[in-house]
């Protein structure tokens, strides 16, 4: 069992700006020195709803990418679907709210130490802490492809300086509003044998995940995924974001998503067992 | 001005704040050490601990529900072996006051705990937790059976001899509270935990099934706020020599005051970590300027204070 992201830090931090993207808000956020400490991956767990709101539960977010030199100091980007209460209450707030958050949370995405080539694939809104990662490794050396999927074209979130750090993006659509018609897990065997991927990243529903995983272990590719699990508190202590993962020795324990995720192997994630009493 | 005695005590433990966490909603306290030092709290109280290595239910675990939320975790944990050589030491390294909870499901095995607690250092108190809702045969919730609450902690009192003191934590999902806390004071506690959380449901209405993994899940948060006050003002009233851990919902130093005013000798906090990890720091600061404010120079006094009679009377 791993702990809690040494980084981590509960700040007072200003909204710099809050854009609608299609069906999403960009949603900006100045906090300072905590920049540097972010990686792909890791997860800001933010207070919503004000004083008096009737929801007492933090609302976790994927980090999608932070920027340490900005004109107004250290600056983190959150990609916000305006679905549940929570996510609604954020994606109202405009510049200059103070918002009360913890970040750095959580694991975040290994790095190969070899430039190798690497895919990524998205699914959804899930697919935005994908370009703070492709950055990181393009920088590295590593050849990066994505795949982005979506059930239909307005859900795809790809934005346009995202394709800077990728070798190619390809797009998929479950209606074929975007892109190619199909599932974003369709091509991802032939670009493994195609490339010679050594290292499958992904974000995105946990059907996705389950699916990536599968193909990843018939090819012995690493897969990095992000899970997303219904979180209380964010920061360990409410044990509710469990899922079923396989230990060194064989046996499976329901390990903290906050903690131990949201990125794991995703083949020693036990999916068909995730929601089954162990 | 004097200063605030902010100190208390649950049999011969004594702790210099009122101030708990919950227990399971701060696992053993590593966590919440990353945004203040465990000691500054009055203790730590841990998630209950079993015999066995407990993988919990499955899930969804979580529905949050208007000022509240419903948690079906069925204590999830890793023993009580594994618990003792771990994180019990990292809280006596911490310096932090410990109330070990621990649960069972036959009235043997909380003498099993015990036996293994009796000779540990550095805990200040046990915690019997006889109400946790999130078990599959509500028969196992011994809090809801005067007779069973009892044999329960006469076992442990037996056990763990007249040193630790231990602290019943019963359900208000009962008729007749004070009877059980009667119970249990009679069979051997020196302090009560009020309340465990209120068993509730939520209905998904698109796949229009129960939402939880478990089905049923406790309700806890401010909504219960007042169910917690009212049973801790009654069971003072009937027992006001007994210490009460008053816990259910409190999120800011006025909920602490209102519990310690209906009678708890130290309040718990858990929901309001989920929502805020430094709560309890910010509820201890706000309790003792409550307290000063009103002329208090103790807790103590402030203990109960609701219960006088009417002026002139």
């Amino acid at each position: 069992m791993t702990q809690i992201n040494k980084s981590a830090k509960q700040l007072l931090a200003p909204i710099v700006s809050n854009k609608r993207v299609g069906q999403y808000h960009q949603i900006i956020i100045n906090i300072g020195d905590v920049a540097a400490t972010c990686k792909p991956g890791n997860f800001v767990a933010i207070s919503v709803g004000g004083d008096s709101s009737r929801m007492v539960l933090r609302r976790a977010f994927a980090i999608s990418r932070v920027s340490t030199s900005t004109t107004v100091g250290g600056t983190m980007e959150l990609i916000v679907a305006p679905h549940g209460q929570g996510s609604k209450w954020l994606c109202a707030q405009g510049e200059g709210v103070v918002l009360d958050l913890v970040a750095p949370l959580g694991t975040a995405f290994g790095i190969p130490t070899e430039p190798v080539p690497v895919l990524l694939v998205g699914g959804g809104y899930g697919s935005a802490p994908l370009f703070g990662l492709a950055e990181l490794l393009n920088s590295r050396g590593c050849r990066v492809d994505m795949l982005l999927g979506a059930s239909t074209g307005s859900k795809i979130y790809a934005p346009m300086e995202g394709k800077r750090a990728v070798n190619s993006m390809r797009i998929y659509t479950e209606d074929g509003s975007m892109g190619v018609a199909g599932r974003v897990t369709d091509p991802i065997a032939e670009i493994i044998k195609d490339l010679n991927v050594a290292v499958i990243y992904s974000c995105g529903p946990m059907p996705m995940l389950a699916a990536i995983t599968t193909i990843a272990d018939q090819f012995d590719v690493v897969h990095q995924c992000a899970v997303e699990e219904s979180m209380a508190c964010g920061v360990g202590i409410c044990m509710t974001c469990v899922l079923p993962v396989e230990n060194e020795d064989g046996s499976i324990s329901n390990l903290r998503s906050c903690i131990d995720g949201p990125v794991m192997d995703g083949s020693m994630v036990q999916w068909s067992k995730v929601g089954q009493q162990l | 001005m004097t200063a605030l005695d902010f100190s208390t005590t649950i049999g011969n433990a004594w702790f210099p704040a009122p101030t708990f966490t919950a227990s399971g909603c701060a696992s053993s306290g590593r966590e919440l050490a990353q945004f203040f030092p465990l000691r500054e709290m009055g203790g730590v109280v841990t998630k209950s601990v079993m015999s066995k290595m407990r993988p919990g239910r499955p899930t969804p675990r979580m529905a949050e529900t208007p000022s509240g939320m419903l948690n079906s975790i069925g204590l999830q944990g890793p023993g009580i072996d594994a618990f003792l050589a771990k994180d019990v030491p990292y809280l006596v390294e911490q310096k932090a006051r410990i109330i070990v909870s621990i649960a069972g499901e036959t009235v043997e095995e909380y003498s099993t705990l015990a036996r293994k607690l009796r000779s540990v250092s550095g805990i200040s108190a046990i915690e019997v937790n006889i109400s946790c809702p999130n078990v599959e045969n509500r028969g196992l919730v011994f809090a809801c059976d005067p007779e069973a609450s009892r044999r329960v902690i006469d076992g442990v009192r037996r056990t763990i001899g007249g040193e630790l003191p231990i602290i019943a934590k019963l359900s208000p999902d009962v008729t007749d509270l004070v009877s059980i806390a009667k119970g249990v004071v009679d069979a051997g506690a020196d302090g009560l935990a009020l309340i465990n959380t209120v068993l509730g449901m939520v209905i998904n209405v698109d796949t229009m099934r129960p939402h939880l993994g478990g089905k049923t899940g406790g309700l806890s948060g401010p909504a219960i706020r007042p169910i917690a006050v009212r049973a801790v003002y009654q069971v003072h009233a009937a027992l006001p020599q007994i210490p009460i851990l008053g816990m259910g919902g409190i999120a800011s130093g006025k909920d602490a005051l209102e519990m310690i005013l209906a009678g708890a000798s130290g309040v718990s906090i858990g929901t309001a970590s989920f929502g805020n990890p430094t709560a309890i720091m910010s509820i201890q600061n706000e309790l003792k300027q409550l307290l000063t404010d009103r002329g208090f120079t103790s807790l103590k006094q402030a203990v109960g204070f609701a219960h006088r009679p009417n002026e002139g009377e």
